[in-house]
């Protein structure tokens, strides 16, 4: 391995869910905590840290928590790509020699029913939210309705993706939503936005993820199970994407900010989306799985109806797809969702996942987040 | 282009014309032809600043739709229309060679909403605030 490599060295994680009394600046530090014992080294050892939420406090404040060491800690605003921003400059950091060990920490604490955003912070005037227009569930609907149309994918694939979602959840220890729900149950459940129902969409929720990285020779003395970070990239929409809080959107269309951001981190990692043995995609709803697996070309539009019905994207499928239960069933706590999917890919690389460990080998990983206004952070990990 | 602060309407900026006859005001880029909707004072898609408002056309075909199911949050609803709530129609309008328009629809049955029928510009009552006019699409009855 390269001096230039940076593997992830130490995980850490706070349970999704909800958790009365345990602020997120705390579920942070307690990830923090873990992250670092799993690396067995201390905090004092920490040359470089990032992090954030989007509603749960500014992370290095956990300082007063951790201990006050003196490290230089970046804090991260950046909406859904916030974890993936803070790998970024963490990765960064160590590439260019800054540090040689590194943390990323990622938490948040969304009350139920969070998320009401207003158009002024977005850009757009106050007519939009007065009108009923300022709502990212429209979005997603609207979304997945003309992508149905354009490549023939089934409400039964919307449901089963769900369904496949909650199956993994009761897998998964740090999931919140850990019952089983039948193809039926979720799409009877309450219409929120056609075609959407209520079991389709996830919650906002509560949660901590933490990554030790290393560089260079550190990773050998730190761990004998490194996972690689291959790639790591984020980009913001292009003129003709189709994105969130759009009051119109040109007729000329363009990939995604997802779309470009995948491949560039393929092309940054040397591995195509046919190397993928596992994957965590952005799954705010179910219609956003299915669009992102082809998004970012893990499959050719269309292709999904075939992938989802045939059980394809399950854990124990050729493509498995958001193996820890994803944003369905762990909840979206903003900051740390990133670094969920993250701390998911290394936990299946390693042979760690126990109940929801895929059962062929994996040794390529893949992850995806997507955001409001437009924006995509990718990830490609190696063992 | 007529005076239309008699309309009361949500956001002078975003439409023009009359209250029998209104229409969607966005921008056209003067180097590259881009259509936006509402006004910009820039190019989103080559960067120029050099754009004039521009009328969009009053008709167009459904592109994607919705309904919205449960009452938005106050704010940035209004209080009131969330107290008066009922499901709406919502989708964007493609406009032919302009742009796509996201509105409200005067539809609120997912049995009478598909994608390609053509729809038209019309007025609404803003929810929760009933001296104020919002613009929504409309499907276009047969024959018209």
């Amino acid at each position: 391995m390269s001096t230039g490599d940076v593997a992830i060295v130490g995980l850490g994680i706070h349970q999704f869910g909800r958790h009365d009394g345990v602020s997120g600046l705390e579920m942070g530090a307690i990830a923090a905590r873990r992250a670092l014992a799993s690396a067995g080294i201390a905090w004092q050892d920490v040359g470089f840290a990032a992090g954030g939420s989007d509603a749960a406090g500014n992370a290095d404040t956990s300082v007063s928590m951790l201990g006050l060491t003196g490290v230089p800690f970046i804090n991260v605003k950046n909406g859904c790509a916030t974890g993936g921003t803070a790998l970024t400059t963490a990765h960064a950091m160590l590439v260019a020699g800054a540090a040689e060990v590194a943390l990323v920490v990622g938490f948040d604490k969304h009350p139920r029913g969070a998320f009401n955003p207003l158009p002024e912070e977005w850009g757009i005037g106050s007519w939009y939210g007065e009108s009923g227009l300022m709502l990212t569930t429209q979005f997603f609907a609207m979304k997945i309705h003309r992508y149905m149309a354009e490549y023939g994918i089934s409400a039964s694939s919307l449901a089963k993706v769900a369904s496949k979602a909650f199956a993994n959840g009761a897998r998964n220890e740090n999931a919140w939503r850990r019952t089983p729900l039948s193809e039926d149950e979720i799409l009877s459940s309450r219409m929120v936005n056609h075609p959407l129902t209520q079991y389709m969409f996830c919650s906002p929720g509560e949660g901590a993820v933490a990554l030790v990285l290393a560089r260079g020779s550190r990773i050998q003395e730190l761990t004998r199970a490194p996972v690689y970070l291959r790639a790591v990239t984020f980009r913001t929409r292009r003129f003709g994407s189709f994105e969130v809080f759009a009051p119109s959107i040109p007729i000329e269309s363009a990939p995604s900010a997802t779309t470009e951001a995948a491949a560039a981190a393929f092309d940054e990692a040397g591995v195509g989306p046919g190397d993928i043995d596992v994957a965590q995609i952005q799954d705010t709803e179910s219609g956003a799985e299915v669009m992102h697996l082809a998004e970012t070309g893990l499959c050719e539009h269309g292709e999904q109806e075939e992938l989802i019905q045939s059980g394809a994207t399950e854990i124990d499928g050729r493509l498995p797809i958001n193996t820890d239960g994803g944003c369905l069933a762990c909840g979206e706590p903003i900051g740390a969702s990133g670094l969920r999917q993250v701390y998911e890919i290394a936990l299946q690389l390693r042979g760690q996942a126990a109940d929801h460990q895929v059962p062929k080998e994996c040794r390529v990983g893949f992850t995806q987040v997507y955001g409001a206004p437009g924006v995509s952070a990718c990830t490609v990990l190696t063992v | 282009m007529t005076d239309t602060r008699e309309l009361q309407l949500i956001d002078p900026d975003l439409v023009g014309g009359t209250m029998e006859e209104p229409r969607l005001i966005g921008s056209e880029c003067e180097r590259c032809g881009t259509v936006t909707f509402p006004r910009q004072r820039s190019c989103p898609r080559c960067t120029s600043e050099e754009v004039h408002p521009r009328e969009l056309a009053t008709r167009g075909a459904l592109w994607t739709w919705t309904i919205q199911c449960f009452a938005p949050k106050s704010p940035p609803y209004l209080e009131g229309g969330v107290a008066e709530f009922e499901p709406y129609g919502v989708g964007y309008i493609e406009l032919p060679g302009e742009v796509r328009v996201e509105a409200r629809l005067t539809e609120s049955d997912p049995e009478r909403l598909t994608i390609g029928m053509p729809m038209e510009l019309t007025l609404i009552p803003v929810p929760g605030a009933r001296d104020k006019l919002t613009f929504a699409f409309q499907p276009v009855e047969e024959g018209e």
